[in-house]
């Protein structure tokens, strides 16, 4: 590891104004799991290195307004547990206990995590699918960008250098609404997935059709993807087999796998079928579940 | 670049000057003489460094010194007290739950987290929490009888 200034800012506002006066030669460093190993590995150099450690304020889980909030610097383990997340979107709760191991959740954090961007993390795929959006913020000021707009390559997004995102904004499901996330891992439990599926679904109470759907999918393309026409088959439809299949079907089109040592890319392509399939049938099965 | 930095380390107060790029595993062996705590993937992915951080257990290899800085933090060699073993030690050698014993330190660091947190782990609570910790000798049985039968003596229970 090269040698480097390492910064310790105590609020939000030191940590932008030091983002502004370093800008492209600081990297932020919240748990830093994902950013020492890129650092050990040479992959990122900073000459600044800004922690977050001693940043207080941006560790809340509250709801607000129909919105559940998510401070930036939660960490994975304190949002796998939080009674909030837990009672009003028990899948991303349940999300971040999927994430490797309790050591790694007892460090990473929400927004850390987010802005590491790589397409094989669980909790943007559960996020995707809830609809979340993110607050970023600079010494400029602040803005909201949806979470769908926030990937834009492997390991890169909108991000500036100059910016921070300081909240994670999920949005209270509507009733009769269910999610889940599925996660194919043929290798070890602490592994990224092969392929990972998020499906929120919204049934109409009389009748049991998906009023509205949402279809994400990690691992499967430079970013986590939806799997838009998937979700246009299904909206509308009473729940059939052969619906989840064509769903399925669909779904693979929007990937664009690359191969490696969790499986080869027309693997992943299939398997993110077959995925996209068992993910809307259990969250559809279970929204009609809850009617009864 | 050197950074003085204040550990509180197994209860006792440490200061040391690191180079900024320290990393708190080698901090811990190399700064502290504190060679407990062992080294082995260097990706947060085995375990073997595994050191509770103030009460939580944390991948050593993954975190700098620096941003250890007024933390407290718990090895291997503050478990036992004197010459008494804690529990989790003890048990660990009555049901043989290690072999070459490079995994142990982390195993026992992340157990004593596991007790801390919920007493009376299921085994399946014992299997989701140590799934972290890698062995390549016992094939783990061992690990999570050791792990059952220091919970039953912190119980104050009888073993068999």
């Amino acid at each position: 590891m090269n040698p480097f200034s390492f910064l310790t800012p105590n609020t939000p506002e030191e940590v932008l104004t030091l983002l502004q006066q370093h800008g492209e030669d600081a990297k932020l460093m919240a748990g830093g799991t994902a950013l020492v190993i890129m650092m050990k590995q040479r992959l990122v150099l900073p000459d600044v290195l800004i922690s977050l450690d001693r940043v207080r304020g941006l560790d809340y889980v509250e709801e607000s307004d129909g919105v559940l909030r998510l401070g930036g610097l939660v960490t994975h383990r304190a949002a796998e547990l939080a009674p909030l997340i837990r009672t009003h979107t028990p899948v991303l709760a349940e999300t971040y206990h999927h994430v490797a191991t309790i050591r790694i959740r007892n460090m990473a954090t929400v927004a850390g995590s987010l802005a590491h961007a790589d397409p094989n993390q669980d909790p943007p795929i559960s996020l995707l699918a809830l609809d979340a959006r993110v607050t970023i913020a600079s010494a400029n000021g602040e803005r909201d960008v949806a979470l769908e707009d926030f990937f834009t390559d492997y390991y890169e997004t909108v991000l500036e250098p100059e910016e921070l995102i300081t909240e994670v904004c999920v949005p209270l499901p509507q009733p009769h609404t269910h999610s889940v996330y599925v996660k194919f891992l043929p290798r070890s439990a602490d592994d990224y997935a092969t392929v990972g599926v998020a499906a929120t679904v919204r049934v109409n109470p009389s009748t049991g059709a998906c009023e509205d759907c949402r279809i994400a999918m990690g691992c499967v393309g430079v970013t986590p993807l939806r799997a838009r026409q998937a979700e246009d088959l299904v909206r509308g439809q009473q729940r059939t087999d052969e619906l989840l299949r064509e769903a399925g079907a669909a779904a693979q089109e929007a990937t664009d796998p690359l191969s490696d040592t969790r499986g080869s890319a027309s693997y992943k392509r299939s398997m993110a079928g077959v995925f996209v399939r068992r993910a809307l049938d259990q969250a559809w099965s279970q929204a009609l579940g809850s009617l009864r | 670049m050197k950074r003085t930095i204040h550990l509180r380390v197994n209860g006792q107060e440490r200061t040391v000057e690191v180079p900024v790029q320290r990393l708190l595993v080698d901090c811990l062996r190399y700064d502290l003489g504190l060679t407990g705590t062992k080294e082995g993937c260097s990706v947060g992915v085995c375990g073997a460094c595994t050191v509770l951080m103030n009460g939580k257990i944390t991948s050593a290899c993954l975190v700098l010194a620096a941003a250890a800085d007024g933390k407290d933090l718990m090895t291997i060699e503050g478990l036992a007290h004197e010459s008494q073993l804690h529990p989790i030690q003890q048990a660990f050698i009555d049901y043989g739950g290690f072999q070459c014993g490079i995994c142990t330190p982390g195993m026992i660091m992340a157990a004593k987290a596991l007790l801390d947190d919920n007493p009376t782990p299921t085994e399946d609570d014992i299997k989701d929490w140590m799934m972290g910790n890698l062995c390549r000798c016992t094939g783990y049985y061992k690990i999570i009888e050791s792990i059952q039968a220091a919970a039953m003596h912190m119980q104050g229970k009888e073993t068999a």
